[in-house]
């Protein structure tokens, strides 16, 4: 029977009981980057370490991916009969604005401002029947 | 100090066409600007050349001729175009080189622009980023827009009004790809790609090719009775806390683009103000950027441009006449000739040649601007 399992764990710890999101974070100037990156992007130096990343936050900016993006890189659904329009946001978190699928996707029901709450949702099934997910924000109701 | 001057000009129609390679295409421009200079190949002291997808520029020389000049490749995504023409500028106002070519093609294949390689590479793991369905460029400028249009009050009316122009100027223009005029009930009919913009809001990726000389300004009535004089040509990437394409995160702490950074570094380095700007092409690979660039690069208050779009003030004979040939939108876009293509527009309008969609009133500065991922900008200003 197969489980739950992360796109890449590098960016997605869902080892808890709720999802986290892995950042870097600079020791020296204490910004913070996603995913984590070998050098700080603020004071370009190279002290930094991974992090895990708050996980509420409001929506920044969004829009709807309306077509099928191409696979690769895409490992979701992208055939053009199946494939169903899906938000993308960023969302204000206290450490950094991080980029992320939506579960919304009706415009009328997205505004900049709003409360988001991180979530996975499922991407696709592996060779060995687990389903593979990334994560995503959700307005909270 | 050096100045640098264009003094021959050429260009290969930007579409779709089977059975020419992106190379041969840049090889016709470079040929037709060596002819509007009156020059050869062999008189070039030295070349660069910008291509994403169309091969290594230098490979040109095998069916330009093999004179052992200095070549030099480029490539800076969309701004690939743009950097080709600073590169060669810096040569020249640097006094290592007297005359040299900047030449930009491309070719690529239908569809958005996708990432092949990761834009965080991983060692083993999945593509987490594009694998996610993000890392796709229509989607950045769609919620910069987006944003920008809840900011500063700018209707979906007026993003049509972008493209309707678009289509508009590019059916005066042979050279443009799409040479159909779209009603803004068209494009605003036409199918959501990315909310709030629809298809015929966007550009798609093509073909085609341009070319340049350029030489010290001193010497350019050797070669023309019109030289056109490149007063600033500037590249600025993007500083931390600003908002860009292909970014899987943004600083709370926000900062000015690079479209403003080289904005102000080429109006200052020029000493001319965006008041004195008599034609402007600025990056529109979607009408969205065009009203955010119109802002950015200091034409305009954020806002005011839903006022002058329904006024008609950029169009080819408005007040601030902006993407004359038709832009990205009408031309589409092969990222290597781009950059290149808003300046050679800019200098048929200031050579007075620009045809059917001539600017009125003898235009004497023009302005370009070209944008690239991953946060990439590049300014020229030229003047007679």
């Amino acid at each position: 029977m197969g489980q739950q399992v992360s796109i890449n764990e590098f960016v997605l710890d869902i080892s808890g009981d709720e999802p986290r999101l892995m950042g870097g974070r600079c020791k020296d100037c204490g910004h913070h980057t996603f995913p984590l990156l070998s050098g700080c992007a603020h004071c370009a130096g190279a002290n930094v370490e991974s992090v895990p990343l708050s996980s509420r936050g409001t929506l920044w900016a969004w829009t709807v991916q309306g077509f099928p993006p191409k696979d690769p890189p895409y490992l979701g659904e992208n055939d053009p009969e199946n494939f169903q329009p899906f938000g993308v946001g960023y969302v204000e978190l206290p450490e950094l604005k991080v980029e992320a699928r939506l579960t919304e996707s009706q415009p009328e029901h997205l505004r900049d401002g709003m409360e988001m709450q991180l979530t996975v949702e499922p991407l696709y099934a592996d060779d060995d029947g687990n389903e593979v997910v990334t994560f995503a924000f959700a307005p909270v109701e | 100090m050096n100045e640098v001057a264009i003094v021959g000009i050429g260009m290969h129609p930007f579409g779709r066409h089977e059975g020419v390679t992106g190379m041969e295409q840049g090889a016709i421009a470079a040929r037709e600007a060596c002819r509007d200079a009156g020059i050869g190949w062999k008189d070039l002291g030295f070349a660069v050349g910008g291509s994403m997808a169309a091969g290594a520029p230098d490979q040109m020389v095998s069916m330009m001729g093999l004179t052992g000049l200095q070549f030099v490749n480029v490539v800076n995504g969309c701004a690939t175009g743009g950097t080709a023409l600073s590169t060669a500028y810096n040569m020249i106002m640097a006094g290592i080189q007297d005359i040299g070519i900047a030449v930009g093609f491309d070719k690529h294949p239908r569809g958005a622009f996708a990432s092949d390689r990761p834009v965080h590479p991983v060692d083993g793991g999945a593509d987490w980023y594009g694998g996610s369905g993000m890392a796709i460029n229509p989607q950045f400028f769609a919620m910069k827009i987006n944003r920008y249009m809840q900011k500063h009050q700018i209707s979906h009316r007026t993003l049509a009004r972008v493209a309707a122009k678009a289509t508009r100027n590019g059916s005066m223009n042979p050279m443009a790809w799409r040479k159909q005029a779209f009603t803004e009930d068209e494009i605003l009919q036409s199918r959501m790609l990315a909310y709030p913009l629809t298809q015929y809001m966007f550009c798609s990726p093509g073909e085609g090719g341009v070319a340049m000389v350029l030489c010290r300004a001193d010497q350019a009535h050797k070669y023309t009775s019109k030289p056109i004089y490149l007063k600033a040509a500037v590249m600025r990437s993007r500083r931390y806390g600003s908002f860009e394409v292909k970014a899987s995160y943004l600083s709370n702490d926000e900062c000015d683009g690079p479209t403003m950074d080289a904005s102000k570094a080429a109006f200052e380095f020029a000493g001319i103000g965006p008041e004195d700007v008599d034609v402007a092409q600025l990056q529109d690979t979607e009408s969205g950027a065009e009203i955010m660039h119109m802002a950015e690069n200091g034409f305009c208050e954020d806002g005011e441009q839903e006022w002058m779009l329904e006024r008609g003030e950029t169009e080819i004979d408005g007040r601030f006449p902006v993407n004359t040939d038709g832009g990205c939108i009408a031309n589409g876009e092969p990222i290597g000739a781009s950059g290149l293509r808003q300046v050679y527009e800019n200098v048929l309008q200031l050579r007075g040649g620009a045809g059917e969609r001539q600017v009125p009133g003898n235009p004497k500065v023009a302005y370009t601007h070209v944008y690239g991922a991953p946060g990439i900008s590049g300014v020229t200003i030229l003047s007679t």
